[in-house]
């Protein structure tokens, strides 16, 4: 290989979300590789959006991204869980009553 | 288009690595695996489920960006503008297609950059069907209906693979991808109702991209040893044997129907098995193509080195924007 075959380096990823149409919001659909934010605009409308996906792009550096840990989901979420009265459906209203 | 997961023969999964591992966390994959969820990039899993699917993903995405090559050779050559335009639009499908399945790979930890460069220094494997040369423009019409249609059916199981981002990079593979095939079949319906050279051509393409079609489910079932984990990792989903046999039996009528005939002497229909019995694929062949002796294996990798080579400048021009505007903006 010579010197040049070998990549410099990888460009920054960019998490890529499309609006499909008015009305709806902004969707993950999946990532590319640019220098900068508007390459990976160019990048993501002709990877992701060649048959009219959508009427609006959003992207944003991988990097600036900050998720939940998928192995503490458990506690994360169980509040929610034991929290049921936050439902409509655990109030017993009789039928009788209309309307609510 | 698509690969089959290509190893060099008698390579044998690390499946030792699994004993060093955590068997709790193991046996917890396994079940959630088996109760069909998907498994995310940040989630626990099994080194070997790991490098299994950071090989077939990759060996999948290069056989999308290599098998661009055989057709780019018709985009100039298109007999209108109507097929050019189609051709192109096509081509560039197989490239997103790359794009799609790199960036799963990429999820599991392997960059981008030593992806192709695994590719550029010939140590990766993509499909053989791409190391046979394009020969006339029925070559066009018979890919696009024969290996987008093997594609196809590979695919179309792999929607519901175990690993979310390879699953979802599918779904959007599968939607593009049977425009692929159609334009193809109607490429060769042009040929085959036109003069007898066009039919002439027609047949030949035939001829010799139905056995490499074939060839695109991998080896015989008997010859694949890591099929079991696979399938409990819902990594594949069919066997190659079953795949391959579907694909004859649905595509022996649409070759009928073109009026052409299907290079086996030994198809026949077997009303027992509802399906047809078909002829011995050469697998010495097969091998001799996963080992690189593909016929135009050589000048595939050239190609892919050069247009590597030749685009450096864009990239550098890129770099060195981005490079001026944050210097600016520090400023």
């Amino acid at each position: 290989m010579t010197k040049d075959m070998i990549m410099s380096r990888d460009w920054p990823l960019w998490e890529v979300f499309i609006r499909s149409k008015g009305g709806l919001s902004h969707k993950h659909v999946g990532s590319v590789h640019a220098s900068d934010g508007e390459l990976a605009v160019r990048h993501a409308r002709e990877l992701y959006t060649r048959r009219m996906e959508g009427v609006s792009l959003w992207v944003v550096k991988s990097s600036e991204i900050i998720a939940s840990d998928p192995s503490q989901s458990g506690p994360l979420f169980e509040p929610a869980e034991s929290k049921v009265y936050r439902h409509p459906t655990f109030y017993d209203i009789p039928d009788v009553v209309k309307h609510i | 288009m698509y690969t089959t997961e290509l190893k060099d023969r008698g390579a044998s999964t690390a499946d030792a690595t699994l004993f060093a591992e955590d068997h709790a966390l193991v046996a917890q994959f396994e079940a959630r695996v088996a109760a069909d969820e998907f498994i995310e990039p940040k989630d626990w899993m099994p080194e070997a489920y790991r490098k299994t699917l950071v090989r077939q993903i990759s060996q999948h995405a290069h056989s999308e960006i290599v098998g661009m090559l055989p057709e780019g050779n018709w985009l100039t050559r298109a007999p209108s503008l109507r097929r050019k335009a189609v051709l192109l639009a096509k081509v560039q499908d197989e490239a997103g297609h790359g794009l799609y399945l790199y960036c799963a790979a990429e999820t599991l930890g392997t960059s981008r950059e030593e992806m192709i460069a695994a590719l550029h220094a010939g140590k990766a494997k993509y499909s053989t069907i791409f190391n046979y040369p394009t020969l006339t423009w029925a070559d066009i019409g018979a890919i696009g209906w024969l290996v987008d249609g093997a594609a196809i059916m590979n695919q179309v199981p792999l929607q519901r693979t175990s690993y979310g981002p390879y699953a979802r990079a599918m779904v959007r593979i599968c939607k593009e991808e049977s425009f692929h095939q159609r334009q193809g079949y109607e490429i060769m319906l042009a040929l085959a109702n036109g003069t007898p050279e066009q039919r002439a051509m027609a047949q030949d393409a035939l001829n010799r991209w139905w056995w490499p079609s074939l060839m695109m489910f991998g080896p015989p079932d008997a010859e694949s040893p890591n099929s079991a984990q696979s399938f409990r990792w819902r990594i594949k989903r069919d066997s190659n044997d079953e795949l391959r046999q579907k694909f004859v039996d649905i595509t022996v009528p649409q070759a009928e129907f073109l009026g052409l005939s299907v290079p086996d002497p030994d198809l026949r229909w077997n009303e027992e098995k509802k399906g047809y019995d078909f002829g011995k694929v050469d697998w010495d062949e097969f091998y001799a193509v996963v080992r690189g002796e593909g016929p135009v294996a050589k000048e595939r990798m050239k190609a892919r080195r050069d247009a590597w080579s030749e685009g450096a400048w864009v990239r550098e021009a890129a770099d060195a924007y981005e490079t001026k505007r944050q210097a600016r903006r520090a400023a």
